[in-house]
């Protein structure tokens, strides 16, 4: 892009040095109070694992789940949204449109009334109510939109049809044509709506808070709760071990993302 | 299309129309039926109840303030980052974009650490003036919350409209004798017009249905999402968290359909 002719801009300037500022230090902050031995003494009382550690004895089983949830998040979306979003794609009908749009409201609808619905309908349902499955459908039902959309564009793209029309003429049966053809074309669809639906299972609060039981409990949910109960050092190394095994997964899966983007084109 | 390939299509949207179905349309339908059993005026309880009406009311104004402080700010930040390019100014841009991907509590709890009772600001001031000065519980601090969490998607989207914007406009402008601030008016707000209006609308009802951020920081500013969340946790009172549920929608949706009829009527001049 052609940069403007440069000219100072000194409000500009400071009101991004500014933002910056209060976007980062925050941060900064909360990786370090996790670190220190005492957090009203500061730097002076020394650096000290002992909160990680407190962290992973008491809290360190939420972290195997969230991932865990967004994995079977991923998946799940993926089984049941990639044939849906075809569909989606190909019809031309105004129940799809409908259908379409029905599908985005949980989006829209505040979490915390799909969590009422979902404990409305099911909660008595002990075994179902007290177990992670009750969350997962949750997170299932809140991120289906974005892999159902993503995927859906891809389908309708010109040189698919084309292709699909291709190998139908050629006698593929419709599992070969879906398998063979249609899926592998989309992949790098799939993968980008993998990851917005990894992303958004593991930073997922507003439902989960409410579907939760002191059993089944997600990173955020802990995260929570121990802001409310435990020292400051504690709330900040629990941080500090989300940004330390969240980040890494979703650099990485957005790596991965781009990786599929330039070897398999959009 | 054959009947054929109908049933195909519909058997392919098959297995996510029925987890669909049984797993949010028929709950929510079911949810959107509770008031009615305690009366119907139970729906209008937001409009009848002083109460709900401040917590509803609470939630707009911040919800408003918020959004139009991020476009400002986000625009700025963006727009100014776009177009300079300096080592690092990938990873900056990563930097700030990163909340995207935090829960709500994280982002009450950063509050916490910079403006709570032994927050970097109370220490601060402590040694500049020799009173501790606190704003997380307060209205100040769940603002500033809310603006941290809304500021990455509006960095992100102005840094990305800022590529597609005409720098020959600009330009010529210039060349005419316009100040910067004429050129911020004339230029770059009709050509930022969709965009805003579109990030502004995510804004708002993100704000609007913000849960956990309010959660954590435990403020004495109520907004909706806490007052549907105590209703049910600490009354049991489900006919009427739901019936605050719808309002919350509603009103959430009135907005977004406003903008959305301002935004193509402005597209149609």
């Amino acid at each position: 892009m052609r940069q403007p002719t440069h000219n100072r801009a000194p409000f500009l300037f400071a009101v991004t040095a500014l933002t910056s500022l209060f976007m980062i230090a925050p941060m900064l902050l909360s990786v370090l109070a996790g670190l220190v031995n005492n957090y009203s003494v500061g730097i002076k009382s020394g650096f000290t694992l002992r909160w990680l550690q407190e962290v992973w004895d008491v809290y360190g089983g939420t972290v195997g789940w969230s991932l865990a949830i967004a994995a079977a998040s991923v998946a799940a979306t993926a089984a049941i949204g990639v044939p849906c979003a075809y569909a989606l794609a190909r019809s031309r009908s105004r129940l799809a449109r409908a259908f379409e749009e029905l599908l985005t409201l949980p989006v829209a609808v505040p979490g915390l009334a799909t969590a009422l619905a979902l404990i409305l309908a099911y909660g008595q349902i002990a075994a179902f109510r007290q177990s992670f499955a009750f969350i997962l459908v949750g997170h299932i039902v809140f991120t289906l939109p974005f892999m159902v959309r993503t995927v859906a564009s891809a389908f309708q793209r010109n040189d698919l049809v084309a292709l699909e029309e291709a190998a139908r003429t050629l006698g593929a049966s419709f599992p070969q044509r879906f398998l063979g053809v249609l899926v592998p074309a989309v992949f790098p669809a799939i993968v980008a709506g993998g990851l917005m639906v990894f992303t958004l299972s593991v930073g997922e609060f507003n439902l989960t808070w409410m579907l939760h039981t002191p059993l089944t409990r997600t990173l955020p949910v802990g995260l929570a709760d121990s802001y409310a109960s435990m020292r400051i050092e504690i709330g900040s190394a629990y941080t500090l071990v989300f940004f330390i095994v969240i980040l890494p997964v979703l650099w990485a899966l957005q790596a991965l993302a781009q990786l599929m983007q330039k070897r398999y084109g959009t | 299309m054959s009947p054929r390939q109908r049933l195909l299509l519909a058997g392919c949207a098959a297995p996510a129309g029925a987890f669909f179905l049984a797993f949010w349309l028929l709950p929510v339908l079911r949810l959107l039926a509770l008031p009615a059993e305690k009366g119907w005026g139970t729906y209008f309880v937001v409009l009848t109840d002083g109460r709900y009406m401040q917590s509803m009311l609470n939630t707009l104004l911040l919800s408003v303030a918020v959004t139009l402080a991020t476009l400002v700010i986000g625009a700025t930040v963006g727009i100014y980052l776009a177009r300079r390019s300096f080592f690092g100014k990938r990873m900056l841009l990563a930097l700030l974009t990163l909340p995207l991907s935090f829960p709500g509590v994280i982002i009450g709890f950063f509050v916490i650490l910079l403006g709570g009772r032994q927050g970097l600001v109370a220490d601060l001031s402590s040694q500049l003036f020799g009173e501790r000065i606190t704003f997380a519980y307060g209205l100040l601090g769940l603002f500033l919350a809310y603006l941290y969490f809304s500021l990455p998607r509006a960095i992100a989207t102005y840094a990305a409209a800022a590529e597609a914007m005409d720098l020959q406009l600009e330009e010529a402008a210039r060349s005419l004798g316009a100040s910067r601030l004429r050129i911020v008016r004339d230029v770059w707000l009709p050509e930022l017009a969709p965009t805003t209006v579109a990030c502004g609308a995510i804004l708002f009802a993100t704000s609007m249905g913000a849960f956990g951020t309010a959660f954590t920081l435990a403020s004495k500013f109520e907004v909706v999402p806490i007052t549907i969340y105590n209703e049910f946790t600490n009354y049991a009172n489900f006919a009427l968290a739901a019936s605050l549920s719808i309002a919350l929608g509603l009103a959430t949706w009135l907005a977004l359909f406003l903008t959305r009829q301002f935004g193509s009527s402005q597209a149609m001049r």
